[in-house]
């Protein structure tokens, strides 16, 4: 019997006198994707950067269950065991494509870095793997040499998906990931991510302001206020029938015309 | 038959020679001298002890000489005797405040203790080619003031901060003696001595379009020249033995105080920051230059965001060395010759592929 | 004025030189790690060999015999100067013979002639970072070596291939140290990086504007960063040297005429000159 991929207890990150995020504990099980919903300013970044090893938070823990080791503080763990974690069984997607991707070099190479990292010495099969997960996050092969540069928004956006799947992580980190792009893009790429999430039977935690976007890739929800939780539970529970003043105001000025 | 080329020695020899009657240049002028050098471009002077951080007018002038004027070659020259030299210690700090002030004036205040000084200065000359000059002949002595300048003028940024306004300067106290960026290679972060010695020893000209650019948006400090002086202070040595300082002689240095806008943040309350520069002789370009640099480069210890190169640590030390960034420029001119027939037999393989590769298609 | 005959033995002084020595020893101990050093002005540019310099004025003795070479050969400018000035600040003996020098200053080449045990050969290094191209900054690369995250390298080899079907650096080609620092070789053809391999001399690098020196101890293994489908190769030429007839040397080549006239000889003049003198020899 497996327990949870991760589990967060008592995390609080402080700036100064100004609250992060505070106190939050959850735990998160494999398989199992988690929305993190608020306003600017309500922590979710800071709480994902606390979660993804970016920051290191004030008080509390965040343990991971690798997979040789079992649970372990990732704070604790050494910094060249933390980025073989970062760049292994872990996806990060930034909200800008820009942050995660080597602007300079080929597509191919965007996405076989990961492997090349882990000790892949093989060109032909690593190239074999950048084309099959090219593939898979509809990029058209015949692209794999092309520069980034010459990429519209929504593919840079799937290349570094791409990017991260490509060394099957178990958890992803995703940062807004339909920020910044153009509606009918945006749902070809929610659509792709939650057939990605599903099929891979990938564990996530996905930052959103957009509960349209919590509402198509969550199982559950947390929903964010000043650094503090407010509220917690199924999607559909927290959206459809929201308990905290705070959510009900959120979820009704989404519904406004 | 082919030989392969020889004779290097000789050539070098000759290249030498050749160079040295360039230098000296038409046998019927008068040869310079080096008192005339270091009397005459008293500021080209300035310029190559400053960065060549060597305080010796007649070294200096030397090697202006030697190297036909050109600076860059002449600061090279003075540091790579410097290196020869036998260290007998650091100095005690030079106090600035108690400088014999021929120079000191203030943009921020209208007037203070002391007065405005203007001293010798071409700020107000109009720059037109004065043909007598060329002529010769004795200038028409200076005037001399009725009553000699006063013997104290505190320092501007030391008026400031009695009342607060402006951030303390921080003694280096528990940080032990400064490192020396003559010794200790340039490690990053960089302290504030390593930045403040390279900065000082860096290019004046690197520097001054650094600090231009962030006038001009690139990193906006929003200075005031706080106060610039130029003078004469005393050097204070420390023997071991004795057990108090001596005066061993002066240097006359450019002092440059910006002083910088600061909103503040949660920690600081508003208040104004200080860059700062400091170059041997007169040398107010760069000492100004230097000063807005380093402002700059406090950017990240202020907590403002990092996004032009003047605030930009790694890119501004690590570049500003015109000797280092002269001999890398010129090596370009050592052979290439195997690294060079490298890149052609490969250019030639990848040609060739490229060309079978069209033929098959 | 202090002339040439008023410096110490080898330009430097001797605290200096003791500086340059343990960071010498700490390259030894830790292969391929690039040391910081208090690298001093010389009377040479920068980018002109001050780190080989300063590394041989360290490590050199009056009883040397100094070998001085650029591109491979002993009578160019640099190598000439170089030469000029050990002889000139240390009076030591000089040598164009690699068998008969016990100090080798080069740079760009490793000598044809295998070395052997207490040799020294000194490497003059413009820019000793290997992962500089894709990092600018050094607080990022030193970490890198930190924790041996050198995924990246391979990134660049990757892009070679794709883009050329061949690895495409011809010099200056990456190499794993002991199998644990990404090293640069400087700008040596990687035709010789084999010849660091588990080489019996000892290997100093010297980067002075850099201030940085690493070495490879004897007997260390130097491998080529590379593929398994794409292994290293070294350059090959389809002629022998014009000269002396060697087929497994780096040969340069010669331009003879306006009209598309070439030539190949040895890049490496000493190993030419003692072949031909031995063939010479032999037909007498």
């Amino acid at each position: 019997m497996t327990g949870p991929l991760l589990t967060v207890a008592g995390l609080t990150r402080l700036y100064g006198a100004r609250v992060g995020c505070r106190d939050v504990s959850f735990e998160l099980w494999p398989g199992e994707v988690m929305g993190i919903v608020g306003e600017s300013g309500s922590g979710k970044t800071t709480l994902l950067n606390c979660l993804s090893a970016r920051l290191e938070p004030s008080t509390g823990h965040v343990v991971y269950d690798t997979r040789d080791d079992g649970p372990i503080d990732i704070y604790a763990m050494s910094e060249p065991r933390r980025r073989l974690l970062m760049r292994t069984d872990w996806g990060i997607v930034h909200q800008n494509p820009r942050d995660g991707l080597r602007m300079g070099v080929s597509a191919g190479a965007n996405v076989g870095e990961r492997l090349m990292a882990v000790g892949a010495r093989h060109y032909g099969e690593i190239r074999a793997q950048a084309d099959e997960w090219l593939r898979k996050v509809e990029i058209e092969p015949e692209r794999i040499d092309d520069l980034p540069l010459t990429f519209s928004g929504g593919m840079l956006q799937r290349l570094q998906i791409a990017r991260n799947l490509v060394t099957h992580p178990r958890l992803v980190f995703m940062d807004e990931p339909t920020g910044g792009l153009d509606v009918s893009v945006q749902a070809r790429l929610l659509d792709l991510l939650r057939r990605l999430v599903t099929d891979l039977g990938l564990a996530a935690i996905v930052v959103t302001h957009d509960l349209a976007v919590a509402r198509l890739l969550a199982h559950r929800l947390m929903v964010m206020r000043r650094g503090e939780v407010v509220e917690t539970g199924l999607t559909d529970q927290v959206l459809d029938d929201p308990h905290h003043p705070y959510t009900q105001l959120l979820v009704s000025s989404v519904l406004q015309p | 038959m082919y030989v392969a080329v020889k004779g290097g020695e000789t050539a070098i020899d000759n290249a030498h020679r050749l160079m040295a009657e360039a230098r000296r240049g038409d046998p019927a002028v008068p040869e310079l001298t080096v008192e005339q050098i270091a009397n005459q471009l008293g500021l080209a002077v300035d310029r190559v002890m400053t960065e060549g951080s060597v305080y010796d007018r007649e070294l200096a002038a030397l090697a202006i000489k030697q190297a036909q004027g050109d600076l860059i070659e002449a600061v090279f020259l003075l540091r790579a005797y410097r290196t020869t030299l036998p260290r007998f210690g650091g100095s005690e700090p030079i106090d600035t405040g108690d400088m014999a002030i021929r120079r000191r004036i203030s943009a921020a205040f209208k007037d203070l203790p002391g007065g405005q000084v203007l001293g010798p200065t071409y700020d107000y000359t109009h720059r037109l080619l004065d043909f007598a000059l060329a002529a010769g002949g004795d200038p028409p002595p200076a005037a001399l003031a009725e009553r000699p300048v006063d013997a104290h003028m505190p320092r501007v940024a030391d008026v400031l901060s009695q009342e607060g306004l402006i951030e303390r300067d921080r003694p280096g106290e528990d940080e032990g003696p400064p490192c020396d960026l003559t010794r200790q290679p340039l490690e990053f972060p960089a302290g504030r001595d390593l930045r403040l010695q390279a900065l000082a020893r860096g290019d004046e000209g690197f520097l001054l379009s650094l600090a231009y650019s962030s006038q001009r948006g690139y990193g906006n400090t929003h200075p005031f020249a706080g106060e610039i002086r130029m003078g004469e202070v005393a050097i204070e040595f420390l023997p071991e033995e004795l057990g108090f300082p001596i005066e061993i002689g002066t240097i006359t240095v450019t002092e440059c105080q910006m002083i910088n806008q600061f909103k503040g943040t949660k920690d600081i309350p508003p208040q104004f920051t200080r860059g700062y520069g400091l170059a041997f002789g007169h040398a107010e370009r760069k000492a100004m230059a230097m000063a807005l640099v380093d402002r700059s480069l406090r950017a990240g210890e202020l907590g403002e965001d990092v996004a032009n190169p003047v605030q930009d640590e790694e890119f501004v030390l690590a570049h500003a060395d015109n000797v280092e960034a002269s001999g890398f420029v010129q090596h370009l001119k050592l052979p290439h010759y195997v690294d060079f027939q490298s890149e052609l037999e490969l250019i030639r393989r990848l040609r060739a592929a490229a060309i079978r590769r069209e033929a098959a298609e | 004025m202090t002339t040439a005959s008023g410096y110490n033995f080898a330009y430097l002084d001797e605290q200096t030189k003791r500086m340059i020595r343990r960071a010498i020893l700490k390259a030894v101990a830790i292969p391929g790690y690039q040391v910081p050093f208090g690298s001093r002005e010389m009377p040479l540019p920068y980018g002109w060999g001050t780190g080989g310099i300063q590394v041989t004025a360290a490590v050199i003795g009056p009883d040397d015999r100094l070998k001085v070479i650029d591109q491979g050969a002993d009578d160019t400018t640099n190598a000439v100067s170089i030469r000029r000035f050990f002889a000139r600040t240390a009076g030591v003996a000089t040598t164009e013979r690699t068998t008969a020098a016990t100090v080798i200053q080069t740079r760009h080449r490793i000598p044809e002639t295998p070395l052997t045990e207490g040799q020294i050969l000194v490497y003059q290094v413009p820019i000793p970072e290997p992962l500089r191209w894709l990092e600018p900054r050094e607080t990022e690369t030193r970490r890198m070596h930190a924790l041996a995250d050198y995924g990246a390298m391979h990134v660049k080899l990757y892009e070679d291939i794709a883009r050329y079907g061949r690895i495409a650096t011809t010099y200056d080609y990456p190499v794993l140290v002991n199998d644990r620092y990404l090293m640069r070789p400087s700008p040596i053809p990687k035709f010789d990086n084999p010849k660091m391999d588990m080489s019996p001399a000892l290997q100093l690098f010297g980067a002075g504007r850099e201030k940085r020196i690493y070495a490879v101890p004897p007997y260390t293994k130097v491998r080529s960063l590379d593929f398994k489908d794409h292994p290293f190769a070294v350059q090959s030429w389809d002629r022998p040297c014009e000269l002396c007839g060697a087929t497994d040397s780096f040969l340069d080549e010669v331009v003879t005429d306006d009209r598309g006239g070439r030539m190949f000889v040895c890049s490496d003049t000493d190993h030419c000159g003692t072949r031909r003198d031995a063939a010479q020899e032999a037909a007498e």
